[in-house]
């Protein structure tokens, strides 16, 4: 059970590495969209350094969305993700291999790229270290709910817009908790709290979300 | 009984009960039929009598004028936005566990009456925030909560309508109502922990509503006007939805020759 599982990982990780600039398509949106704010509300340190936890976040956010269809999409096309269903692994554990893959390709290196962002939108450096610890617990709560996203639209024709429709809104709470514990420390109100309920989220998330996003994959394959 | 059967081939027949009973569609057809008039009947009934109540009996409240009548829409479609979610979410259920033909077409006949609901809800809420709180909009933590069900009800119709087979797109809706029922409450918690401003919940209090019953009594028949109405629509919808089925099966085996 093990093996295939870190098989299906180290595939899709040689797939994402080899597929060239595509796989960094993620972080490159992330940098020139964080980019984009100071242009557009004006490059005030003080209004920076005020927005720089929700904008850094929804950013963060967007790019994840951005990668999704992906996950299952040309697996399916051309045709070996009905080899994996058919393999030893049950799909729950396919989709949350296909998850950890995503994480590790777009999340982690958001998470690497989030504090240089940071210092450029002028985030105080009581914010740092939670920022990155709470987008460590946070985008893989993304990824996972993503994965059902993914799932539920892996054979239409424009699945790519429909994911964030479906995706956004479930992904509301991740952002509220990533954004208060950031402010949390910045504001010395604690954050704490809000990361405990990040983990929280992501055991919940790893737990229900393969089961959700296999039952999808099972309806959109047949 | 199942697994015995299921030995022999065939399991052996048995009149179907209670909810199985209504997966023929003759027999849901005959059903519906027969709510129709009440649903109707009662929805007019209770709906003409809460309007009439709401607006000339109730007096005007004490603090906010003529202005808190809009209450008597507001918040009946804020109950109905979340129990017809949670009728798709459950009828999802059925319909991924015992595959109920009748459960796929609920989940497509509530869906937009759902979000016209929660739409209405919204629109209520922002006419009655301009002389309240000076402002069409506030990001408020019970507002903020209803758009994003209103996102998740466009979803909803979004995925459904996807899908070419119709009973595919209502399977895939229905596997996404149940993480959003999963996931509600806990967007609900968290946007209630950003932002609060909007005042406490008043009849679901466990002691005794705070509200006068010269202003309970038509907040009650609006809403039961409206479930009524929803039945009302639920009705109408799924009967068109099996007759269209039958049209385009018909069409079918015509062009087939």
């Amino acid at each position: 059970m093990v093996r295939p599982f870190l098989a299906l990982i180290g595939r899709d990780l040689r797939l994402a590495f080899r597929g060239g600039i595509g796989s960094l398509v993620s972080v490159v949106f992330f940098v020139i969209a964080v980019t984009l704010f100071p242009l557009g509300v004006g490059p005030a340190l003080d209004l920076l350094e005020r927005v720089a936890p929700g904008v850094l976040w929804v950013c963060a956010l967007l790019a994840a969305m951005l990668s999704l269809d992906r996950m299952f999409h040309d697996d399916h096309d051309d045709g070996s993700l009905e080899q994996i269903t058919l393999g030893a692994l049950p799909l729950e554990l396919v989709v949350l291999a296909k998850a950890i893959a995503h994480w590790l390709t777009t999340g982690l290196p958001l998470v690497l790229a989030a504090p240089v962002l940071a210092v450029l939108l002028n985030l105080s450096t009581e914010g740092f270290v939670v920022l990155i610890v709470s987008l460590l617990l946070g985008s893989p709560i993304l990824s996972l709910i993503g994965s059902v996203g993914a799932a539920l639209t892996v054979g239409l024709r424009r699945g790519g817009v429909l994911i964030s429709l479906l995706v956004l809104p479930l992904c509301v709470p991740v952002l509220i908790f990533g954004v208060g514990a950031v402010e949390g420390a910045i504001y010395g109100f604690g954050e704490r709290a809000h990361l405990l309920i990040l983990a929280g989220g992501l055991i919940v998330a790893l737990v229900l979300a393969p089961f959700a996003a296999a039952a999808a994959l099972r309806l959109t394959l047949e | 009984m199942a697994a015995k059967s299921a030995n022999t081939g065939n399991p052996p027949p048995r009149r179907a009960r209670g909810l199985h009973a209504l997966a023929n569609p003759a027999r849901f057809m005959r059903l519906a039929r027969a709510i129709f008039p009440f649903a109707a009947v009662i929805a007019a009934g209770t709906l003409i009598a809460g309007v009439v109540l709401g607006l000339a009996v109730a007096p005007a409240d004490y603090q906010q004028g003529d202005a808190y009548r809009i209450i008597f829409v507001h918040v009946p479609a804020a109950s109905l936005a979340m129990i017809i979610y949670v009728v798709m979410a459950l009828a999802g259920a059925a319909a991924l566990i015992w595959k109920h033909p009748l459960a796929d077409l609920i989940g497509r006949a509530s869906a937009p009456v759902g979000a016209a609901f929660t739409f209405i809800n919204l629109l209520t809420g922002s006419l009655w925030g301009q002389p309240m709180w000076g402002t069409w909009w506030v990001w408020d933590a019970r507002l903020t909560s209803m758009l994003i069900l209103f996102f998740v009800y466009l979803g909803y119709i979004a995925l459904q309508s996807a899908f070419e087979d119709p009973t595919k797109g209502a399977r895939a809706a229905a596997i996404l109502a149940l993480v959003g029922l999963v996931n509600l409450p806990i967007i609900h918690f968290s946007v209630n922990w950003w932002n609060t401003l909007h005042q406490p919940a008043t009849i679901m209090k466990l002691d005794r509503p705070s509200i006068d019953p010269s202003m309970m009594a038509p907040l009650f028949l609006m809403l039961i006007g409206f479930l009524a109405y929803y039945v009302l629509m639920l009705t109408i919808r799924v009967r068109s939805d099996i007759i269209a089925r039958r049209i385009r099966n018909l069409r079918l085996m015509q062009s087939a020759g």
